[in-house]
């Protein structure tokens, strides 16, 4: 095989029994790879209903087969397993350089099985697979990690580990490698606690091979000059990071507020990319085989919040800054820092601070609940506690550890959680951008955006702009960028190649790359099969269609202030359509002539 | 005047398309562990530098090459590796006080920047150029202009310039 290294490497925690298998030719060609792939492996070998943290579910790391090569920006992973923050089938990617290392050690993905009986992690060179006890490991953070396992295994292993979040099992906790990029949402971290494994060290010495060079290196260039020329994939991103974002959406107000109460923050831009790259930012970073660079290398001097590090994205600044109503860029970056050392997704973890922020500012928790703890809008110190105590989970932390619909719930407030599928959403107010509202409810994994990014065409208008406050071909757009990103999350891809190239380029890619003949269009195919496939999960696991829903702040209460005021989501109007859009029957469930048209039935 | 590749770690990202365009270059395939060049990473500090072959005038790898299969080419000014006398005894490696002469244990092979023949393909694809091939006379202006362009604002704007700025009598 080109592309794919034709290989999946099979590790049961239970036994200790190591295992290599075949790739399924077949299955790969039809659902590409990372997301698709493990998701395929997930639906045939594990009950949906599965409890998540439980020896039964199955915990995937699945690279693609554009993964190391030097496709623009396309050396990703996936971690696939269920997710115990949404109980949907999780997929959640990740850059850096861990991705293209397990496939130069063989293998296109690494299939987990059962519980360790005590902390162990992986040690993977090649052919050469050890299990190894790890119980001087547990307990340290995520750099302390990476650090530790570099001296003792090789200096240039790749290391994806869980820091103590992980290890407590909290809701919101992540999977990092490379010690600053972050495999983040539906609590992916927790489910590798649950099997006593702190980490996942590869070292490989192998090759990823291409069907026609000539071809490839053809289509490669092609694509890269795209990108390059795009003037947010090309300058922007590398300028400021996906943190630019926050004025854009400001400006039109998109910016979610205090717990989404408002969607307009006075003094967002002092937590904008703009004075990120004035004040903390050292340099850009990329992952593996990028050209975009969107990584900010940045460092704080203040001493009260000194450190230095990787972030924060736009999400990730919005969610400790504007969301907690506060303006201290030093303090949200501090925040990243503690969620990147202790292996939190950090807008799940902004989002959980808001909640517990509303809870407070409401008097539905009291300091004797948050042990004393000020959990005022705007109280910078008390926001970066929050977080470093849900990292080490103590005290309110351990609360704060389960997500916001599981705090708020604990005080008979579920309706105050932003989430959707119990996912805490992101930074873009579905009450002023109309289609990603629509996204958000129909996702596969709850509240997300990078699984429908809506807001291209919405606010950015690329490829065109459409009028983000209409509802009129908002199902068909939502349906067709879910489709493309179930695609290229596949292949290994990052989204912001979507800045700059499309279906066709990846086509190219993949039929240069893998020898089968992809189109256009058997590429978005491919994309619609594997968001049936997580679909057909979800049923299985007891999802429905009233999971289809956003919080009803967002249908009833109008944004107050700003450019957007008086909007709200539009949904109910939107959704029936989005079912027929997609071939679904009134209740979302796939017909039959869907199924049978994507090979699924 | 000859050429040289001219690295900037200011610039660089720690993408390591440089080492997947070499491999490709040379192997045909992308096996960074084949690669002439690699980067190395401070995660902590988000910093990176690439190091390859810096075709030294002196080099420990051509005075220890019992066949003289390393050798230096004067027409270019490089350092390079005829493959066919070459006896793989690696004494190169062992010499190369950059390390940037290894051994290949797949390809049974010495991996040494060659250039590739005087384009080399690494500073073709770095996005950011980090990497430049360029005239070895033009390179060290370039880095003595790039110095002194970020040397420039705190320079201009040090308390003991503004001080001469304020009293310019006091300066006799």
């Amino acid at each position: 095989m080109h592309g794919w290294t034709g290989k999946i490497l099979r590790i049961n925690l239970s036994t200790g029994k190591i295992t290599t298998e075949a790739l399924k030719t077949d299955l790969a060609r039809n659902y590409i790879g990372a997301r698709g792939l493990g998701t395929k492996y997930m639906y045939d070998e594990v009950d949906p209903t599965v409890d998540p943290l439980s020896p039964e579910n199955k915990l995937i790391f699945a690279s693609g087969p554009l993964t190391g090569t030097f496709a623009p920006s396309a050396g990703r992973y996936d971690v696939v397993t269920k997710g115990p923050l949404t109980g949907t089938i999780a997929a959640s990617n990740s850059g850096g350089a861990w991705g293209p290392e397990l496939k130069y050690a063989g293998y296109d993905m690494l299939i987990l099985e059962g519980r360790a009986a005590k902390a162990v992690y992986l040690w993977i060179q090649d052919d050469k697979v050890e299990i190894r006890d790890a119980a001087h490991l547990w307990g340290k953070d995520v750099p302390e990690t990476t650090e530790a396992l570099n001296t003792e295994t090789a200096a240039d292993a790749k290391i994806a580990c869980i820091g103590p979040a992980g290890e407590n099992l909290s809701y919101i906790a992540a999977i990092m490698n490379d010690m600053q990029r972050a495999a983040g949402r539906t609590g992916v971290g927790a489910v590798m606690g649950s099997k006593n494994l702190k980490a996942v060290v590869v070292r490989g010495t192998g090759s990823v091979t291409v069907a026609d060079k000539t071809a490839f290196l053809a289509a490669v260039g092609k694509a890269s000059t795209m990108i390059k020329e795009h003037p947010v994939g090309g300058t922007g991103l590398r300028l400021y990071g996906t943190n630019v974002l926050v004025n854009i959406l400001n400006s039109i107000g998109g910016l979610p507020t205090a717990n989404f109460q408002d969607g307009h923050f006075e003094t967002a831009d002092k937590v904008g990319g703009e004075s990120l790259a004035a004040n903390q930012l050292q340099r850009p970073k990329g992952c593996f085989s990028c050209i975009i660079s969107c990584g900010r290398a940045t460092k704080v001097s203040n001493p009260k919040y000194k450190g230095e590090g990787e972030g924060p994205e736009y999400e990730t600044a919005w969610g400790f800054g504007p969301d907690c109503r506060i303006d201290n860029l030093d303090a949200v970056i501090k925040a990243n820092y503690y969620c990147n050392e202790y292996g939190l997704d950090t807008i799940s973890m902004g989002g959980t601070v808001a909640c517990a922020m509303e809870l407070f500012s409401r008097g539905i928790i009291t300091l004797e609940d948050t042990e004393g703890l000020e959990l005022d809008f705007g109280n910078t110190d008390a926001m970066v506690e929050a977080v470093r105590l849900t990292g080490l989970n103590q005290g309110f932390g351990k609360k704060l550890a389960l997500g916001s619909y599981r705090l708020a719930s604990l005080y008979g407030h579920p309706e105050l959680s932003m989430t959707v599928k119990k996912q805490e959403m992101p930074a873009y107010d579905p009450r002023a951008v109309q289609g990603i509202g629509l996204n958000y409810a129909t996702n596969n994994r709850g509240g997300c955006h990078v699984r429908g990014y809506t807001i291209s065409p919405e606010v950015l208008g690329v490829p065109v702009k459409v009028d983000k406050d209409s509802i009129d071909g908002k199902a068909e757009l939502v349906a067709l960028f879910q489709n493309l990103t179930a695609a290229l999350d596949s292949t290994g891809s990052c989204l912001f190649t979507t800045f700059g190239i499309g279906a066709p380029e990846f086509a190219e890619l993949m039929t240069a790359l893998t020898g089968f003949a992809y189109s256009g269009d058997s590429f978005i195919e491919a994309g619609e099969r594997i968001w049936n496939l997580e679909r057909l999960w979800n049923l299985k696991a007891g999802l429905t269609a009233a999971d289809d829903t956003l919080p009803p702040r967002l249908l009833k209460e109008p944004i107050v202030t700003g450019p957007s005021k008086g909007a709200v989501s539009r949904l109910p109007e939107m959704l029936p359509l989005y079912y027929g859009a997609r071939g679904w029957d009134a209740n979302g469930v796939p017909t039959r002539e869907k199924l049978n048209a994507l090979a699924l039935a | 005047m000859s050429m040289m590749l001219m690295i900037h770690p200011d610039k660089c990202t720690g993408c390591r398309n440089c080492e997947l365009a070499c491999s490709m270059e040379h192997e045909g395939d992308f096996r960074p562990k084949a690669s002439r060049i690699h980067v190395y990473t401070w995660e902590r500090e988000g910093f990176s530098v690439p190091m390859m072959c810096q075709q030294c005038k002196d080099a420990a790898c051509t005075t220890v090459c019992m066949p003289k299969a390393m050798h230096r080419n004067p027409a270019n000014g490089q350092v390079e590796l005829d493959a066919a006398k070459c006896i793989g005894c690696k004494m190169c490696v062992q010499a190369c006080p950059f390390g940037c002469a290894s051994w290949d244990f797949l390809g049974s092979q010495i991996l040494k920047c060659d250039t590739c023949g005087g384009d080399p393909a690494c500073a073709t694809i770095c996005p950011t150029h980090a990497l430049e091939w360029v005239e070895d006379t033009v390179s060290a202006q370039a880095r003595k202009r790039s110095f002194a362009t970020s040397s420039r604002t705190p320079f201009a704007e040090s308390d003991h310039a503004r001080l001469d700025r304020k009293n310019p009598s006091d300066q006799s």
